[in-house]
């Protein structure tokens, strides 16, 4: 670890090193200037969260970089509208810098709502409009009570910390939504699912499951979603909140507003995939309700062994290294890696919180590094000294895995194969088979010296 | 988004609506990779340096480093040079580069730093450099960002008394490492010594060697930069991306460029060659002669599947007016000719090679265009053919229109950075390309009887 920042020092940590000290590994830092981090910032945790929303218009308010970069990148799909799938933005210029940006938002409002009708519009205010004071919030006052469309600025310049912060403030803006004329009921039923962004179409296998254990799914955040059904959610007896990361803060601004209680769950792997339907159906259900869950899941296991079976000759005593986002993807991951007889030799994350990191370090064997916000020199060095064989993570670690000759598997926005419940840990076997099992890198280890033993 | 385009069309003013263009940081970044030993530096948000190392990676499929300055609220509120002087200390101790290329974002550009004068107050080591260039992200585009880090290079580290030398400078374009590899064939064939500034190759296009090297053996080094300064000319290839440096080398060291069009088609790469011709005082070698003779030979042979096709062409500017150029010669019809960068020679430059083959009529040229508005063009007159990066596969799928990759970004296909556009060998590619997609779309939609081995 000598080649580490010092200022990196408290983010990395070893299980079992220094033995008895129990030292808590830092997280939630900000990054160190001059790192080359992974990290994104509060506009991308923000735009990620709500752009899954369908039928919103998403307007990113500032030059047109931050816009082109999240165009069609999310992987969340549609069962209806494909209006976020577009890529709109006021396009900044250097006159609307000098005399504000706010006559442009105006005209592009009035633009969108004529031409397109959205229910809802998202303005993401961006670095540029932080600095330059446009008063954002009265131009959405305006634009509401002239058109009647609901209108919500996401003040997310990227300056005012990582994603994390982003998350919240999508959590914010949702709650906005749901805070004006509140749906309510005397008998709320259901849940909603908070923290799926249907990638792959994964909130879709989730919904079916609790749709055939009889327990109604009255909302999905953001996967699939609408305005209509986000504003539905008010009614939910119950929110089963998956990626914890982004969207543990509206579960619990849920709870103190509509006083609707939240659970975490993880639909990652088959222990948890089990473990999640059956708590629910505890919670809401009836006897009935818990049998079906528990027939449904034994089944699911069962047919999901059957089809991971195979695989597990080969993937056998095989090194799994995580880097991902949140803190509880990475719990889940380190779960599923067990479930398929290999050892997890190095956990990161970007975001997660101590509690994410406690259970960690509670799950890995000794020797296990753990580490936050790592940059590519950690990853390569620790990938190394670990000889892990699959590197988990998003779109800036393939390529590095790739040259140290490590295999991958995406567990991130570019997906395209579902990877959650009991057919997605199918597919989640198959694709790590299929990553780790390629001839290809025993013809990338041979390519130091390959012409030395022909 | 594949039918939410309506076909009629109003006039946009305020809203841009699927960009055909990013901002100046990425390509400041991607210019700096091509220094030996550089890390590209984000003077901004944290954010941006994310988007921008995976913008590059979705498209060269190859690890891009650089770093940040990580603003924070403090930071915008009383200026980025505390974090620009942590950066450089922390980028110097750990990662060792023998150069720090900073660019500037939109946020530091606004708060009004000053990198001239945060650069000279900062200590750095004495066999270090620190170079910077201005990129405010709401001016032009990633092409203008790219121009502005070359010309920041030369600016810092050109040397106006350097020794006369008999090198050229070579001013690539906003290229993939595949066209420069092939500019260097080019000149090797003329045997002429030469400086390209920036060289990407062997940094974005590393081999699979096992091992990760954060500062790959590749790109322009420092010493080569400084010997600009004393070159005998420079040639600037592409206006848009190459018309800034080559304006920084005269200004700081009377170095004389010729600003040419990238050498994409016959009639562009004919002058690039008849250009090193003039300076090598050679012939051209018979080698690209026959080169020449095999693109002619192929556009010769699959003339029927070429001429009259209607095409839509986008993207950069220099890249879309080479491809644009070699279409018409192709006899291809580019019906729809735009770029997302501002600037008027673009448009110019297109109408003249357009009224130059009688294809100006009937034809739409704009710059500072989106591709919202060119599927709605499509919409309104149906083209046989889209060129372009990856944004359009979802006009090509919403219109049922043949697709061909080229230009910056691909984000969805391998081997594009690999492969030139330029030079005879890179038209005979793209005119392989554009002939196949034709002919694979016959065969798809022909009825059985008419399918056939012969074509």
């Amino acid at each position: 670890m000598e080649e580490l920042l010092s200022e990196r020092l408290g983010s990395v940590s070893m299980k079992g090193a220094g033995a008895g000290k129990n030292r808590t590994l830092e997280c939630g830092k900000n990054s160190v200037s001059g790192a080359v981090s992974q990290r994104a910032c509060v506009f991308c945790g923000a735009r990620v969260v709500l752009n899954p929303v369908t039928d919103a218009f998403h307007l990113v308010h500032g030059p047109v970089g931050c816009a082109s970069y999240t165009w069609d990148i999310r992987g969340s799909l549609s069962s209806g509208s494909e209006l976020y799938r577009h890529s709109f933005t006021t396009d900044l210029q250097e006159r609307d810098v000098v005399f504000g940006g706010l006559p442009k938002l105006e005209k592009a409002l009035e633009r969108i709502v004529e031409k397109f009708h959205p229910p809802v519009v998202f303005i993401y205010s961006t670095c540029l409009v932080g600095v330059i004071g446009d008063d954002v919030d009265s131009v959405c006052r305006a634009a509401e009570k002239k058109h009647g469309v609901r209108v919500i600025n996401v003040k997310a310049p990227g300056f005012a910390g990582h994603k994390a912060m982003g998350y919240r403030l999508a959590c914010e803006a949702l709650m906005k939504i749901l805070e004006r004329d509140p749906r309510r009921t005397d008998k709320p039923v259901g849940i909603n699912i908070l923290g799926d962004y249907n990638l792959a179409g994964e909130m879709w296998i989730v919904k079916d499951y609790f749709r055939r254990i009889g327990v109604p799914v009255v909302s999905g955040f953001t996967g699939d979603s609408t305005y209509e059904s986000i504003r539905r959610s008010t009614t939910a007896a119950l929110n089963v909140v998956q990626c914890a990361g982004s969207m543990m803060y509206l579960a619990r601004l849920m709870e103190d507003k509509f006083d609707i209680p939240f659970i975490k769950a993880s639909f990652f792997g088959l222990e948890d995939t089990k473990s999640a339907l059956v708590h629910v159906s505890e919670l809401l259900g009836d006897e009935e309700t818990r049998r079906r869950a528990e027939e449904l899941s034994t089944r699911g296991m069962e047919k999901a062994m059957r089809g991971i079976s195979p695989y597990l000759p080969g993937l056998a005593g095989k090194k799994a290294a995580i880097f991902v986002g949140g803190g509880f993807k990475a719990v889940s991951l380190i779960r599923q890696f067990r479930e398929l007889g290999m050892d997890t030799v190095m956990v990161g994350t970007q975001t997660g919180q101590r509690e994410d990191y406690e259970l960690i370090e509670s799950l890995v064997n000794p020797g296990t590094v753990i580490l936050d916000d790592a940059n590519p020199s950690e990853l390569e060095t620790f990938m190394r000294e670990k000889g892990a064989d699959i590197l988990v993570g998003g779109v800036k670690e393939r390529p590095l895995a790739y040259k140290l000759g490590v295999a991958f598997c995406d567990h991130n926005h570019e997906r395209k194969i579902p990877l959650s419940g009991f057919d997605g840990a199918v597919n989640f076997a198959r694709e790590i088979n299929l990553s780790v099992n390629s001839p290809v890198w025993e013809m990338a280890r041979r390519t130091a010296d390959p012409f030395l033993d022909a | 988004m594949l039918d939410q385009t309506p076909k009629e069309i109003s006039e946009r003013k305020a809203l841009r609506i699927n960009p055909c263009k990013t901002c100046q940081p990425v390509g400041a970044l991607y210019a700096a990779l091509g220094v030996r030993r550089c890390m590209p530096h984000s003077h901004g948000s944290q954010g941006c340096v994310s988007y921008h190392r995976t913008f590059l990676t979705r498209h060269f499929k190859e690890p891009a480093v650089a770093s940040s300055s990580s603003f924070t609220e403090g930071a915008s509120v009383f200026g980025g040079g505390a974090n620009l002087r942590s950066s450089v200390k922390n980028i110097f101790d750990v990662y060792d580069p023998d150069v720090i290329a900073v660019h500037t974002t939109c946020l530091s550009e606004t708060i009004g730093d000053d990198l001239n004068s945060y650069i000279m107050e900062l200590e750095i080591p004495d066999d270090k450099l620190v170079v910077h260039c201005n990129t405010p992200s709401y001016v032009g585009s990633h092409v203008n960002g790219f121009a502005n880090m070359v010309a920041g290079f030369i600016r810092y580290l050109a040397d106006p008394r350097a020794p006369k030398n008999d090198k050229i400078g070579v001013f690539p374009g906003f290229v993939n490492p595949g066209d420069i590899r092939e500019y260097k064939r080019i000149l090797d064939l003329f045997e002429l010594a030469r400086v390209i500034l920036p060289d990407q190759t062997g940094i974005m296009d590393g081999p699979m060697t096992g091992v990760y090297e954060m500062f790959p053996e590749g790109g322009t080094t420092i010493d080569e930069i400084r010997s600009l300064g004393g070159a005998r000319q420079a040639l600037a290839l592409g206006a848009a991306a190459s018309t800034e440096p080559a304006l920084a080398l005269k200004s700081k060291c009377k170095v004389e460029s010729s600003v040419l069009p990238l050498p994409i088609g016959v009639e562009a790469t004919d002058n690039f060659l008849m250009t090193l011709s003039g300076l090598s005082g050679r012939p051209v070698p018979k080698e690209l002669e026959e080169e020449r003779g095999r693109l002619i030979d192929l556009m010769l042979d699959a003339n029927p599947y070429f001429y009259a096709r209607k095409c839509a062409i986008f993207g950069d500017p220099d890249t879309v007016l080479g491809i644009t150029s070699l279409c018409l010669e192709l006899g291809m019809i580019p019906l729809y000719v735009i770029t997302g960068t501002p600037g008027e020679s673009f448009t110019e430059s297109a109408k003249e090679l357009l009224s130059r083959y009688g294809a100006l009529e009937g034809a739409k040229v704009k710059a500072a265009a989106d591709l919202f508005e060119l599927h709605q063009w499509i919409k309104n007159g149906r083209v046989d053919l889209l060129i372009g990066t990856s944004y359009g596969k979802q006009i090509a799928k919403a219109e049922d229109i043949p697709f061909v990759r080229a230009g910056f970004p691909i984000l969805d296909r391998y081997g594009h950075s690999y492969h030139p556009l330029v030079g005879y060998r890179g038209g005979l590619l793209l005119a392989e390309r554009i002939a196949d997609a034709v002919m694979d779309e016959m065969d798809r939609k022909c009825l059985d009887e008419d399918l056939e081995v012969v074509m």
